[in-house]
């Protein structure tokens, strides 16, 4: 095969030397055009998919339309009613809820949990060890969300498997229908997202603290800076890169968040743990208010791009103050 | 700092030494009975998926079957018809991590090799579709396949799944051949390779183990959506394993030991990915994380 490639090669040189001596300079401009075709099937899937839906969900967001028929243009009155609705406020506060859940707790945790399995067990004990205890936290993450969110809804009804512990360690006073009751129902749901979201930062955080080099902790270590120290002052900054990934993913996916809430509570009761995603799903589809559910929608969205790029310049900066330093 | 603390360092050091032989003992123990934890739901589910539902009525959900009774899970079997479910799921997460990776391949091809003008515009393009709400596409998307004919269909899914994926694809790809080494693609060019034969001769081995990752990923995400297979797939014909186990949530024929076994089954395709996968994912997800 190397045989022929170099016959054309050396063909081609001969023909057309111009190509390798004056066109150094232009070459760019020539490739945009070829290349262009390469993006053609992924355009097109993309304005079917997600370009073409986006615009139109934002256009039906100004309209009332029951899903047949056409749609009323009525201008922004769905925002409007939006912002007197309370059941909208309550979704969003729920996001909030879902974001300490989802995002702050796991990173906490799981920086901790990350620094204890690679710092004290990898290197105290077998790597093994610490890699099967990693995979025991990670397990939820690989689920399907909505089967391990049907199993806690089991595990936290009346007749479920909790009630039942406490039961068989004499703490039969306390049980409760965890998810029934609207006091409970929204921390419980918070408990059950960070036993599904724990495993992402230990494992992205372990495999940081690979990256960094030990001689740090070495000197760090003769200098006698404790354990508490040494997490502070290196694990921290050294890691930076990652939370930011790990925070920004997870916000995402938190203000996303919808099978777990299908799964458990449809956003019961009494709305206690409603999310926007379940509020529009369920506007759209049950209530059949195409146009307010679109208006759900394009809010959730506004927010989550603002807070991305917030996020993402955030990042930037403290990259660039790194840089500076 | 260094100076000062040494000597006093150096004599502290061996209590220290001997005081964490102690103490790691302890973290492993803590650490060890926080990985127990995670793993108590799948327990419980275990251990209840193979009780009779007379046996859970009467004995509750902790204690050990009376009997190895399997005719939950053959319920469930028959009931959902799981081995159609399966092929379901199979079918979508294959068909979308494979046409997904091409597509990621092909526009990341244009952008991160070809440079493309205006490419920082359309790679922000594929990162604000990575971040959207599928809500914010989905009523469009069930009324255009309404219309087209594909509603209810694996077809649709796949279609929509593949553009979904492979925005991620094109933006992690796109990054990656954006410090492709210009010398390998100068030399084929050299040797007369067209961008085509570029393409699938040059770039194609050189980022075979990155899209391996990306084909693993995309498919045990495809296998575990929820949201547009719930609105898209509503009849036993089509529905995916997790839709399946969820539209018979609350149905009187689920009763709690029937649920267990459900989700066990539901479960066991994705364990067993995790164990084939477990270090490609280890892998992809540091992967992820660098960018």
């Amino acid at each position: 095969m190397a045989v022929p490639d170099t016959v054309a090669a050396r063909r081609r040189a001969t023909t057309a030397p111009p190509t390798v001596t004056a066109g150094t300079r232009r070459r760019p401009s020539r490739r945009d055009a070829a290349y262009w075709l390469y993006l053609v099937p992924g355009a097109i899937l993309f304005l079917l998919v997600i370009g073409g839906p986006l615009v139109y969900t934002g256009y039906l967001s100004l309209t009332r339309w029951s899903g047949v028929g056409d749609p009323t243009f009525i201008g922004l009155d769905n925002y409007r009613d939006l912002l007197h609705d309370d059941v909208f406020w309550t979704s969003f506060k729920n996001t909030l809820a879902m974001i300490v859940a989802m995002v702050l707790l796991p990173t906490l945790i799981g920086l901790v949990l990350a620094a204890v399995l690679f710092d004290t067990i990898g290197r105290r004990f077998r790597p093994r060890t610490a890699a099967a205890l990693r995979a025991a936290f990670y397990l939820p993450q690989v689920l399907p969300v909505v089967v391990a969110g049907i199993v806690w809804g089991w595990i936290l009804r009346p007749d479920g498997a909790f009630n039942g512990l406490l039961d068989s360690v004499g703490l039969g006073s306390l049980r409760h229908d965890w998810l029934g009751d609207p006091d409970t129902a929204l921390p419980v749901v918070m408990a059950v997202m960070i036993w599904v979201q724990l495993g992402y930062p230990v494992v992205v955080f372990m495999a940081a603290l690979e990256r960094i080099d030990p001689e740090l902790y070495e000197a760090a270590e003769i200098d006698g800076a404790g354990w508490w120290r040494r997490f502070r002052a290196i694990t921290l900054p050294q890691i930076r890169p990652e939370t930011f990934v790990v925070g920004l993913t997870c916000t995402i996916a938190a203000m996303k968040v919808f099978g777990p809430i299908y799964a458990l509570t449809r956003g019961g009761p009494e709305n206690a743990t409603n999310v926007p995603s379940y509020f529009a799903y369920y506007t759209f589809f049950k209530k059949l208010h195409v146009g307010y559910g679109s208006a759900i929608s394009m809010v959730l969205t506004l927010i989550i791009v603002v807070v991305s790029v917030l996020f993402i310049r955030a990042q930037n900066r403290a990259e660039r103050r790194d840089g500076g330093l | 700092m260094a100076a000062t603390l040494t000597p006093t360092a150096a004599t502290r050091r061996a209590p220290d030494r001997h005081h964490r032989g102690v103490a790691r003992w302890i973290v492993l123990a803590l650490v060890t009975a926080a990985a127990l934890a995670m793993l108590v739901p799948f327990a419980f589910m275990l251990l209840n998926a193979f009780k009779s539902p007379g046996d859970y009525s009467t004995n509750g959900p902790l204690s050990w079957p009376s009997e190895f009774y399997t005719k939950g899970l053959r319920t469930y079997w028959e009931q959902v018809d799981f081995p159609l479910k399966l092929w379901n799921s199979v079918l979508i997460a294959g068909s979308v991590a494979v046409l997904a990776v091409l597509v990621s391949l092909l526009n990341a091809y244009a952008l991160g090799v070809g440079r493309v003008r205006g490419r920082l515009w359309i790679i922000g393009l594929f990162l604000l579709a990575n971040m959207i709400p599928q809500e914010s596409l989905i009523y469009p998307l069930y009324h255009l396949a309404k219309e087209a004919g594909l509603y209810n269909t694996r077809l649709a899914v796949i279609i929509i799944f593949t553009v979904i994926q492979s925005a991620f694809g094109t933006y992690l790809l796109a990054s990656v051949l954006g410090t492709f080494p210009r010398t390998l693609l100068e030399a084929a060019a050299l040797d007369g390779a067209g961008k085509w034969r570029i393409l699938w001769r040059v770039v194609l081995p050189n980022l075979r183990p990155t899209l391996s990752v990306l084909l693993v990923f995309f498919f045990i995400w495809t296998w575990n959506e929820f949201l547009i297979p719930l609105v898209m797939l509503i009849d036993n014909q089509t529905q995916t394993v997790p839709v399946a186990l969820a539209s018979l949530q609350g149905d009187r024929l689920m009763d709690a030991p029937t649920t267990n076994a459900g989700a066990l089954l539901s479960l066991v395709p994705a364990i067993l990915f995790f164990l084939i996968f477990q270090r490609t994912l280890a892998r992809g997800i540091t992967a992820g994380a660098d960018k």
